[in-house]
């Protein structure tokens, strides 16, 4: 379909949402902020593809998922510049004692492999149906949520295994994610 | 001085996670999200939208230029 006023208003509106989606997969502000720019270029020179009443964030995520993963591909040896990168694009730093715990998040959250990490992010932090994020990696709606699964299992391993005292007993904790792993 | 209501829980009998943990988990990653959608939109998007908007065959854009029918 043509770029309406709305249409334009609405890609507008999904810029928030692909920005985050952005960094929460790469870690790399500077980086997002490219791959976004090159997902709005994309999907306007595309919008002919776009068919009106569809979802457009689907749409939009779609085209950046690939971005990155082309991206993702060519960078893969380079250095990643993993440390503290990410928070030097929020505008308001977390509390101190909360920044460190976001800081280790941050870090788990970027150990899982990229499948696991972009299901996770697409499920549990923009919103999307298990049927819409499944559409937009290009894969069955049972690998998305064995993905989901399998991405809880591994944050918490990373994370509460070693100071799991406040949520019970040691072993157990251990052994259900040990179980899992 | 916490509230950790599943402290009673036996996660081994569910064969899945520790609810309060992955509580914390889809915390965390929400709010590391919420932070930059809350940013709203950097002047450059705003910018770049509003330029292919003018229909202006932009350098930029690959096949926008395809478009311009002579209207201006």
């Amino acid at each position: 379909m043509p770029l309406t006023d709305s249409l334009r208003d609405d890609i507008l509106a999904s810029v928030p949402s692909l920005r985050a989606f952005a960094i929460s997969l790469s870690g790399n502000g500077d980086r997002a902020d490219d791959l976004v720019q090159e997902t709005l270029l994309r999907a306007l020179a595309n919008i002919d593809s776009f068919q009106p009443g569809s979802n457009l964030p689907a749409w939009l995520f779609t085209i950046l998922r690939n971005l990155f993963r082309s991206d993702y591909r060519k960078r893969r040896r380079e250095v990643e510049d993993a440390d503290g990168s990410y928070a030097k694009t929020l505008k308001t730093q977390p509390a101190q004692s909360a920044h460190l715990e976001f800081e280790e998040f941050r870090a788990a959250l970027d150990k899982l492999p990229q499948d696991q990490r972009e299901a996770l992010i697409l499920v549990g932090a923009s919103g999307f149906s298990y049927e819409d994020a499944a559409a937009i990696c290009g894969c069955a709606v049972g690998t998305i949520k064995s993905r989901v699964n399998r991405a809880r299992s591994k944050l918490s391993a990373l994370l509460y295994v070693d100071g799991a005292e406040d949520f019970g007993p040691d072993e157990t904790v251990r052994a259900v994610i040990g179980g899992n792993g | 001085m916490k509230d950790v209501k599943s402290k009673n829980a036996t996660p081994g009998k569910q064969g899945g996670l520790n609810a309060e943990i992955q509580s914390r988990i889809g915390h965390q990653l929400r709010a590391m999200y919420d932070d930059v959608v809350r940013q709203g939109v950097p002047e450059r998007f705003a910018e770049l939208i509003r330029k292919l908007d003018a229909s202006e065959p932009n350098p930029q854009l690959g096949t926008a230029g395809d478009k311009n029918d002579g209207r201006d």
